[in-house]
């Protein structure tokens, strides 16, 4: 194995933890629109209160990593997203300032416009990161000097979106699952109800988008089968989603929120072994794709930013876990709270 | 050219904008870490109280610049690709550090401290607070050492990206072509200590220190105002409890008052001029460009006061300078020649209006911190403090100030380093991403102005809110 694998691997990581836990905080982020009270608002809100601004972190991480790891892909991939880079930076912004916004102020108008700044900063990104994922899936219009030669409508097309749709319902499913945990009563009951459906409906685009995805990109399937890696994620992918439903019955639903996390891991997991060792297709010829190594640093730095995350990132897994030990348990409104 | 100067813009009005927020962040936080403690320490009250308040303004300030920064990062994908893919291979180790280093524990602390303060002991909350102050100077620290690394580039090699080449003498101020060559690292240390990194990390965690100072010593200063206000000045009819804010507000302005005086010593002597002295020895061209200097001069002036004008070969009008001085402080000869605008190729001159208004007006603030806090000091020891209302007014008008300084230097630096974005590397006008269209940038450029620029509104409406809701909060019990 060596370094630009390695990194591949880790931008995989950092990536899918990133989906993981912003992953329920959109999924919040969207239910909200669904709360009734006030105080269910708020209960949504104060739930991933502590956590938000942390979990939004592995999204740099992630996008600091592959600036570092691979420029190349860093910079053909984000001026070709142009725009809805600029879509996704206008949802999180508004995201991350409503939460400490909307109680400063006690007036109805200026709730709801916080409100409605929280869900649409919600709503958005999960579709923005499905479609682009999706267009990477798919492979992007790259020339011979492999430059994006595509245009932003071309980026919205129908399997994109597909992928889009289906990462807004995984994440709609982590997020009422997280929800299970952290509420009580009446609430709870809902979100039960809720994590189900999406479940329900997260099988039903799994099947479609996994056949779309054979019509579209067939060379993400060759050779795969014969990869032991994909088959023990596959393996893990499909015990894990199993598993949701029948920890949801027996009313565990941290453990349930744990296999709904696996799911997630694990399709990402799956995606990145079908690219590999592409990093960005070409649509226009397969000659003229990025790959782990045409677009890498030098290997001296890939040595020494896998020194800098071998040191840092023990204490940065140590303490988030401490702090999801302080906030365990039910969501409780204090003088404190947003 | 157009594309470019958008794309100028817009980078700029985005680090403009997100630069407003941490300079507050760090020294907020610092002075946070100092009331925590002895609100920790000494069990006291009127301490924790403060704490709590100023809390709040910490939050709603990290908030905008977490939201901000995020915009920033990903604009060197979005606007400056070509940039991007030369300084990659430099840049990777300083972005990741800053990530594991500084913004998970910033963050993940932040929530601890805000949402923690009953739910872990006395000594983790504070602990908490220390971690934010650190994580926000370690995150200061590597971008700095980006942007030092721009300025004074170091511990690098040029590589021919199709023949994996590497060339043999880099020639300064020729420019390179980074669709054929980019930036590879040859030595990690000498690129994050490149000759400029200590100072500049120095003077900018300093102006944050004096902005988190005056934040303090500013809100307290009107936290007083305001009660006093309610009495019609006649300080015999307030209340035991409005008196006990004012005694919790006095200890805030004092502390702000004595650590923001010397921190802005400290700023003006040695960092500044340290500062300025890389400045002379690494990038002439930008120091002609913050003095003003178009001819080289023997014994050069150190200019007091000064009005740049004309275009080709600019004039200094009704000046006020010592002679021989700016010779002197750079060199330690009063007799020194200094370079002037007129020996740059003129391929490679900066502008010289923006650096040399933003630097003397930087330097003009710098001395109005010194002087304010001097007063207040000394006013402590006159035991006048409370006394007058003017100073206590003008201390509350000074709070934007400092930002104002940060935004000012900061103009100064990187309007000077131009037309290069890696100084005497890289030009300006070949970094920007050529294949986004136009109508896009224009785009974002004007929705994104508007959005700051409403931000930056309710930023201060929601500041002055709090500030004016103190004296009830500061009166509640714990």
């Amino acid at each position: 194995m060596d370094l630009n694998i390695i990194w591949f691997i880790l931008i995989t990581v950092l990536l899918s933890v990133y989906a993981i836990l912003d992953g329920f905080d959109f999924g919040v982020g969207i239910l909200h629109i669904g709360a009734k009270t006030e105080e269910e608002k708020r209960i949504l809100m104060n739930s991933i209160g502590p956590v938000w601004d942390g979990n939004e972190v592995w999204l740099l991480a992630g996008g600091g990593s592959i600036f570092a790891a691979f420029p190349f892909v860093y910079g053909t991939v984000f001026s070709a997203f142009y725009l809805a880079i600029y879509l996704l930076l206008l949802a999180l912004f508004f995201r991350a300032i409503s939460f400490e916004f909307r109680g400063k102020v006690e007036s109805a108008k200026w709730k709801k416009f916080w409100d409605f700044s929280f869900e649409f900063g919600s709503f958005l990104p999960p579709i923005l990161l499905g479609v682009a994922f999706g267009n990477i899936l798919r492979g992007l219009p790259l020339n011979e000097n492999r430059i994006f030669v595509g245009s932003f409508i071309e980026l919205l097309n129908p399997y994109s979106i597909l992928i889009g749709i289906l990462t807004f319902v995984i994440f709609l499913m982590q997020a009422s699952i997280y929800l299970t945990h952290k509420t009580e009563g009446k609430l709870q009951e809902k979100y039960e109800r809720l994590a189900v459906n999406f479940w329900v409906a997260f099988i039903i685009l799994y099947v479609i988008a996994t056949v779309a995805t054979l019509f579209v990109s067939k060379f993400l399937f060759i050779g795969i089968t014969k990869s032991v890696i994909f088959w023990f994620l596959f393996i893990l992918f499909l015990f894990s989603i199993i598993m949701i439903p029948v920890n949801l019955k027996t009313k565990n639903n941290k453990r349930a929120f744990l296999f709904s996390s696996m799911t997630i891991f694990t399709l990402i997991g799956i995606s990145a072994v079908s690219l590999f060792p592409k990093f960005v297709p070409s649509l226009i010829d397969l000659n003229y794709s990025w790959d782990i190594y045409n677009a890498s640093s030098t290997p001296k730095t890939l040595t020494t930013m896998l020194i800098i995350a071998l040191i840092g990132m023990p204490f940065v897994i140590f303490y988030t876990i401490f702090i999801y030990r302080v906030f365990k348990g039910k969501t409780v409104l204090t003088k404190d709270s947003y | 050219m157009e594309l470019e100067f958008l794309s100028r813009l817009q980078f700029a009005i985005t680090v403009g904008f997100h630069f407003i927020f941490p300079p507050i962040t760090i020294g907020l936080a610092l002075m946070l870490v100092i009331i925590e403690w002895i609100g920790w320490k000494k069990n006291d009250n009127e301490y924790i109280k403060l704490g709590k308040f100023f809390a709040k303004i910490l939050a709603v300030t990290f908030a905008v610049g977490v939201a901000s920064g995020l915009v920033m990062v990903l604009q060197f994908g979005t606007n400056w690709a070509r940039y991007s893919v030369f300084v990659g291979d430099i840049f990777g180790a300083p972005l990741a550090a800053e990530a594991v280093f500084a913004f998970f524990l910033e963050s993940t602390f932040l929530g601890l401290y805000l949402f923690g303060r009953n739910k872990v002991s006395k000594g983790v909350h504070w602990f908490s607070i220390l971690m934010v102050t650190i994580g926000s100077m370690i995150s200061a620290f590597w971008i700095l050492v980006a942007n030092s690394w721009q300025q004074t580039p170091a511990g690098f090699a040029i590589q021919n990206i199709t023949t994996g080449e590497i060339i043999k003498d880099i020639i300064p101020g020729k420019g390179y072509d980074p669709t054929q060559y980019r930036a590879v690292l040859t030595d990690f240390w000498a690129a994050v200590f490149n000759p400029t990194t200590l100072n500049r990390f120095i003077h900018v965690i300093l102006a944050s220190f004096i902005t988190g100072s005056l934040v303090l010593a500013g809100s307290c200063a009107y936290i007083i105002l305001k009660i006093k206000r309610n009495y019609k000045n006649n300080d015999t009819e307030i209340p035991d409890d409005d008196k006990q804010t004012i005694n919790i507000a006095e200890k805030g302005l004092k502390k702000g008052l004595i650590l923001g005086l010397i921190f802005s010593l400290l700023q003006l002597f040695p960092s500044g001029h340290e500062h300025s002295r890389d400045v002379f020895k690494y990038q002439q061209s930008k120091f002609a460009a913050t003095q003003g200097l178009y001819h080289s001069t023997n014994g050069a002036r150190l200019l007091l006061f000064g009005l740049l004008t004309g275009d080709s070969i600019p004039q200094i009008k009704a000046e006020i300078s010592i002679p021989g001085l700016l010779s002197f402080l750079v060199s330690g000869d009063f007799n020194a020649r200094i370079k002037g605008m007129e020996e740059i190729p003129a391929e490679n001159r900066p502008p010289m209006w923006l650096p040399f208004v933003s630097y003397h007006n930087m330097v003009i603030l710098g001395m109005l911190f010194i002087a304010i806090n001097a007063w207040g000091v000394l006013q402590i020891f006159r035991k006048k403090l409370l006394s007058g209302k003017k100073y206590l007014r003008i201390l509350f008008l000074f709070i934007p100030l400092p930002v104002i300084a940060s935004e000012f230097g900061w103009i100064a630096a990187e309007v000077g380093r131009q037309p290069w974005t890696v100084y005497n590397i890289l030009r300006t006008k070949d970094s920007f991403s050529n294949i986004v269209p136009i109508e896009q940038v224009w785009l974002t450029l004007i929705l994104f102005s508007v959005i700051y620029l409403v931000m930056l509104f309710v930023y201060i409406f929601i500041f002055m809110r709090e500030l004016k809701h103190a004296p009830v909060i500061l009166k509640e019990k714990i």
